[in-house]
């Protein structure tokens, strides 16, 4: 027999890695200062408490159906820590809570959209976000258009997309690679491959080893994290911001980590994971090894971590009153931003809606 | 009604051993709504396959599938999703028969949950029946009940014909009537008249059904008798079986979840209006969602129309005329 006429096996990758997973940095500098350590594990704390708070309150009913970011702080905190909200852009799923709190969306409309306020959607004039993206996959061409946009137009912002292991199997995943890849467009792919797509596991998503390595069949750079080391996510997307800011092209960025919570509150994970497998990720616990980092720096103590949850606490309280506080919609907010300039029909519905809602009180 | 769909799924698998089940989270976990619950342990992980996230492949595939000679049932896990899918069913599903000019049959059914009222996330709710009915080649039926729900899927099952099935969000645990253990068929395009009357003719299918219902309990409070039809299938229609309704009473309200603008209401009053025009006493009127996108669960209330509208509204109806 010759040699194989089919391309080679490509070899198995690790993923990047900076701390051990006690926390201990490798003989290298670390890519961050301790003060943006320190500013990256307020938002990873930030996450925590509003999670465990929008739980317990969708628990007693007062809140919807929610997705949290429990095991996935780093990954989504690292990435982005590199980013500058003057210019760049956020494309987001819906687990990203500390990317766009840090970008400047306010944590009491994230809170609103998730009790079912249409105002929750508002986004300030000066962030540069999306909106949430439900529909899997739907926001990653989005991403690319955007990106390609602002590359056309002279600007050096760089666009960062987030979406998961199971969006990454929908059309649009592939058809937005291989156009930021034709188009050089500055978008950085971050695949949160958190292991599951509800009770669906990774292996059912692909047969390939990564999904970092699905890059190379669309002429983009592909990369694979440890999404639990927050220096590690932290110097890779820096990386890949970096060349897209300076004409580069896009990254593929495969994040390994996994969901420690549920998919969403209404889900019930334990008909379906293994539990073995959830208990050796929380032993990886992002937030955790980061604390140790800090440590092993003498910079980190009982108190400070107690100052920093009252804080936090404090923060999401005030937030979460905010939205408390805020009027139940009228029937206006079913109308109100459909269009710029809203059709007749539509007006006088919007009239009917409102005299039938003021009848009936 | 999730329980007599399982059972319908399980009986047809048990008898048919070409029939396969795929979608997301339809094995372990047994769908996110638990319709396939238990089924991927008695039939196997190869016929109760859990697809990776990309409705077009699932469809698509679905489509080969039953080339290849199985019988395939898809769950599409919202119908919200089912856009990813669309040009794999609106261009692919509902005309592979006509495009091989008999050549191939396409025995599949694609079920999904659609419609509001359960306060799900955005994007999951909407009611998109419209787009399916004016799909030719595709077959749409959208059960109120549980016994329906078991014999239609049956009978969509059964059909060489593609059929979307489509599985009322709201009311799909709560609906609960007696479905007998054994298997049974409802006949495609018959419809059902869930309450007799004799003033006014209100047209519902799916979930709206319910709401029909009592609305209609209420108008007879106030002396008003009107019939609900629950029209089961929404192709093929059963013309027949409104224009016998319509001729009785004269006056027709027909009630959707969808938008106004374009919805399957339009076709019904342009039907109605054309096979019953002696018949008719008032002009039909259509009671549904505003013209906009479906809100976030805070405010759908507001926006699917409600027992008190459908009472005020068809009571302005009984004393309407032409």
């Amino acid at each position: 027999m010759s040699e194989s006429r089919f391309l080679p096996n490509f070899e198995a990758i690790a993923p990047f890695s900076r701390l051990t997973d006690s926390g201990i940095l490798d003989s290298g500098e670390s890519p961050m200062s301790d003060e943006a350590v320190l500013e990256a594990l307020r938002y990873m704390m930030l996450t925590r408490v509003f999670d465990d708070k929008a739980t317990s309150m969708q628990r007693q009913g007062r809140f919807g159906t929610f997705s949290s970011v429990r095991g996935q702080e780093a990954s989504v905190v690292g990435a982005a820590s590199t980013l500058d909200p003057t210019k760049d852009w956020i494309v987001p799923q819906y687990r990203e809570f500390p990317a766009l709190i840090r970008h400047g969306y306010p944590i009491e409309n994230f809170a609103l959209y998730f009790m079912g306020n249409p105002k929750g959607g508002t986004i300030p004039p000066n962030v540069n976000m999306l909106p949430m993206q439900i529909s899997l996959a739907a926001q990653i061409p989005q991403a690319t258009g955007l990106a390609w946009g602002l590359k056309m137009q002279g600007g050096d912002g760089v666009v960062i997309t987030f979406f998961g292991d199971g969006a990454s199997s929908e059309g649009d995943f592939h058809e937005s690679l291989n156009l930021a890849g034709i188009m050089k467009a500055p978008v950085i792919f971050f695949l949160q491959n958190n292991g599951w797509a509800i009770s669906t596991p990774r292996e059912n998503q692909t047969a390939a080893r990564s999904f970092a390595e699905r890059a190379i069949g669309y002429g983009v750079e592909g990369v694979m994290v440890d999404g639990n080391d927050l220096l590690a996510v932290h110097e890779v997307t820096a990386q890949a911001v970096a060349k897209a800011r300076a004409g580069g092209g896009p990254t593929l960025i495969e994040s390994v980590t996994y969901r420690t919570g549920a998919h969403n509150t209404a889900d019930d994970p334990t008909r379906y994971i293994d539990q073995q497998e959830l208990e050796k990720w929380q032993q990886k616990d992002p937030v955790e090894r980061i604390k140790n980092y800090l440590r092993s720096r003498g910079i980190w103590n009982e108190n400070l971590e107690q100052e920093l949850l009252d804080s936090c606490a404090a923060q999401i309280d005030v937030a979460m009153e905010i939205a408390r506080d805020t009027p139940l919609a009228t029937s206006d907010a079913l109308f109100d931003h459909v269009y710029a300039e809203p059709p007749q029909r539509m007006l006088d519905q919007k009239r009917d809606w409102a005299n039938r809602n003021s009848d009936a009180q | 009604m999730i329980e007599a769909i399982r059972e319908c799924l399980g009986q047809e698998m048990e008898a048919d051993s070409r029939v396969v089940v795929i979608g997301e989270d339809v094995g372990v976990l047994g769908g996110v709504f638990r319709a396939t619950d238990g089924l991927q342990a008695r039939f196997g992980k190869e016929r109760v396959v859990d697809m990776p996230l990309a409705e077009g492949v699932i469809v698509g595939s679905g489509i080969g599938l039953a080339m290849s000679g199985l019988r395939p049932v898809i769950e599409l896990q919202f119908l919200g999703f089912g856009h990813q899918a669309f040009h794999q069913i609106g261009q692919q599903v509902a005309r592979l028969r006509y495009r091989s000019q008999g050549r191939h049959a396409l025995p599949l059914v694609i079920r999904s949950p659609f419609g509001g009222g359960v306060r799900t996330p955005e994007l999951h709710s909407d009611a998109f029946e419209a787009f399916y009915t004016h799909t030719p080649g595709l077959k749409v039926v959208a059960p109120a009940t549980a016994y329906d729900a078991k014999g239609l899927l049956a009978a969509a099952m059964e059909s060489d014909d593609p059929v979307l099935y489509l599985e009322p969000l709201k009311g799909y645990r709560l609906t609960k009537d007696e479905v007998p253990d054994e298997r049974y068929t409802v006949p495609l395009g018959k419809l059902r008249v869930a309450r007799a009357g004799a003033a006014v003719t209100l047209i519902a299918w799916s979930a709206a059904v319910n709401v029909a219902e009592r609305a209609a309990e209420e108008l007879s409070e106030q002396g008003i008798s009107v019939e609900v039809l629950d029209l089961r299938s929404l192709n093929p229609l059963d013309i027949d079986g409104i224009a016998e309704s319509v001729a009785k009473t004269g006056r027709v309200a027909i009630l959707h979840e969808a938008p106004l603008t374009g919805g399957f209401g339009g076709e019904l009053v342009a039907t109605i209006q054309q096979e019953c025009f002696y018949s008719l006493e008032a002009p039909i009127i259509r009671i549904s969602a505003p013209d906009t996108p479906y809100p976030l669960g805070g405010v759908e209330d507001l926006y699917i129309p409600d027992v008190d509208r459908v009472v005020a509204e068809v009571a302005d109806l009984a004393k309407a005329s032409a």
